[in-house]
């Protein structure tokens, strides 16, 4: 309810500069005009395939991201020897901005899906990775002891008490990487994307001066991105860690 | 044939202060469904003597018995309490947590939730069983903790001052079901207290450890009628008695 009022206000502030007369309406188009804009490209289906193409795209890099954040985090969690080396690693290619990259993706895959879904793997791998190491490393140690003592050991006290007790961290994780990967893709299909993609579309509307366009995906990246983070992130928070009473070692 | 024998046992370990003697030279045995309590200053060493029956350490000399075979490691003949309520899993209801050791002995599910219910029962839990830990009270959740201990059937309870984090008067209610549910059950118990009252309550019979290093220093056997007056003369004699044990090892 909070979160309508505040988007109103924002909304109703920005008709008011719109309709002000201060900018040419072509740069800065009124709501209405924008909502028609976002309509005719719902009603003839080309934005649902824009989206469609940026969330395919981003799925694809954080399935690759959280697979690796995953494995890579357990393991250097667990093993001395895999923590020494790829923990240089880590630091060294964690600082670099995902989209630095682009270039470099783009002379050796092309424009196109495969450098696009690897600039949003890069910019989503680290933070599943450092929170899923974290988590792993946190996991209470009277739970390890308590379930040794019942007889658990190898993969299922793993699966049965590690992963359950990592999981507020991988949650957590999980909601970065796919803030990082929601940010990364637009960027990317911006630069590395041809034909389709609402980043793409915003960066092709520039060239005719279609504000509106712009806008309007603007709108819809902002639209996809809230849902995602409200229900997808907030139903599985409530399903797990706050069901279970976990979401303050989760902030702590 | 007792059910614990500790032969000979000491544990000394290297710290950047020089050599620990934590325990030394400390024999006792239990004989099958006696309770003994294991009471001393905090650094006498009754939490290690007790984490290696439990087989978490491993003793740097002499051996430990149970049933006649010696420990090594953790084993199913072995149910373990902890003081720390946060030894339940939260991720699993009180019921789940109470089957988590007939889990990991593949008992078919239909049977350990029938098995996991008794034992909840026995607590007075059952209405409590889809719980999680987080909704119940300390006091429950340690009651949980002694029905998950004993739900895949140990001839061994090992118990780590489980109490020593409640209110006074939760204590005393534990106390009181804790010795119903010894009577109950038969399970030869090692209890964990520096509180010589509790001792005299429960136990068959009390070991004395000294600190510095942890050794025993007297074993004495109480042998009054259950269910026990903590009011009754015989009672505070014999708390009078551990009492100057105690302190006569501090005078030294």
């Amino acid at each position: 309810m909070k979160a309508l009022i505040a988007i109103l206000a924002a909304l109703a502030a920005y008709e008011a500069v719109a309709r002000s007369g201060w900018f040419a309406p072509a740069l800065v188009p009124t709501l209405p005009a924008i909502a028609h804009t976002l309509w005719d490209m719902l009603r003839d289906g080309t934005m649902e395939n824009h989206a469609l193409a940026t969330l395919w795209r981003v799925f694809a890099g954080l399935a690759l991201a959280t697979t690796t954040g995953l494995v890579l985090g357990f393991l250097m969690a667990r093993y001395g020897a895999v923590e020494r080396f790829f923990s240089p690693l880590v630091s060294a290619l964690m600082p670099i901005p995902s989209l630095a990259w682009a270039p470099v993706f783009i002379l050796w895959f092309g424009l196109g899906n495969v450098a696009t879904i690897l600039i949003v793997f890069y910019a989503s791998t680290f933070p599943m990775l450092i929170n899923t190491r974290a988590g792993a490393r946190a996991v209470n140690p009277l739970w390890l002891r308590a379930a040794r003592a019942m007889g658990a050991s190898g993969t299922r006290l793993f699966w049965k008490v590690v992963v359950p007790g990592a999981s507020p961290f991988i949650i957590t994780g999980l909601r970065l990487a796919f803030q990082r990967a929601w940010i990364a893709v637009v960027g990317a299909e911006m630069l590395a994307a041809s034909d389709y993609g609402l980043g793409w579309v915003i960066f092709d509307a520039k060239e005719f001066l279609n504000t509106d366009i712009m806008l309007a995906s603007l709108a819809v990246i902002g639209a996809i991105g809230f849902v995602f983070e409200r229900l997808v992130f907030g139903t599985l928070e409530r399903a797990t860690i706050l069901r279970w009473g976990m979401l303050r070692t989760a902030k702590a | 044939m007792n059910a614990i024998d500790v032969r000979h046992v000491s544990l000394s370990y290297d710290t950047p202060a020089g050599r620990v003697e934590a325990v030394r030279d400390a024999s006792f045995g239990a004989a099958p469904s006696e309770f003994v309590c294991l009471v001393g200053p905090s650094g006498c060493g009754k939490t290690t003597l007790l984490n290696m029956i439990a087989g978490f350490l491993a003793p740097s000399a002499g051996e430990i018995l149970i049933g006649g075979k010696p420990v090594s490691g953790e084993g199913l003949d072995r149910g373990i309490v902890f003081q720390d309520f946060a030894q339940l899993f939260p991720w699993r209801t009180a019921i789940q947590n109470v089957a988590f050791g007939l889990e990991m002995k593949n008992v078919p599910r239909p049977e350990r939730e029938k098995i996991a219910l008794e034992q909840l029962r026995l607590v007075r839990l059952e209405k409590f069983a889809h719980a999680y830990p987080h909704h119940l009270s300390g006091g429950m959740q340690q009651r949980v903790a002694i029905a998950r201990a004993l739900a895949y059937n140990p001839g061994v309870l090992l118990m780590d001052e489980p109490f020593a984090a409640l209110d006074a008067m939760t204590r005393d209610e534990m106390q009181r079901l804790l010795a119903e549910v010894w009577r109950e059950t038969r399970k030869t118990v090692v209890y964990v207290t520096h509180n010589v009252a509790e001792a005299v309550y429960l136990a068959d019979r009390v070991i004395v450890m000294s600190a510095h290093p942890g050794q025993v220093r007297a074993v004495v056997s109480i042998r009054l009628p259950r269910p026990r007056d903590p009011l009754s003369v015989e009672f505070l004699d014999h708390q009078k008695e551990l009492l100057s044990h105690l302190t006569r090892q501090e005078d030294a």
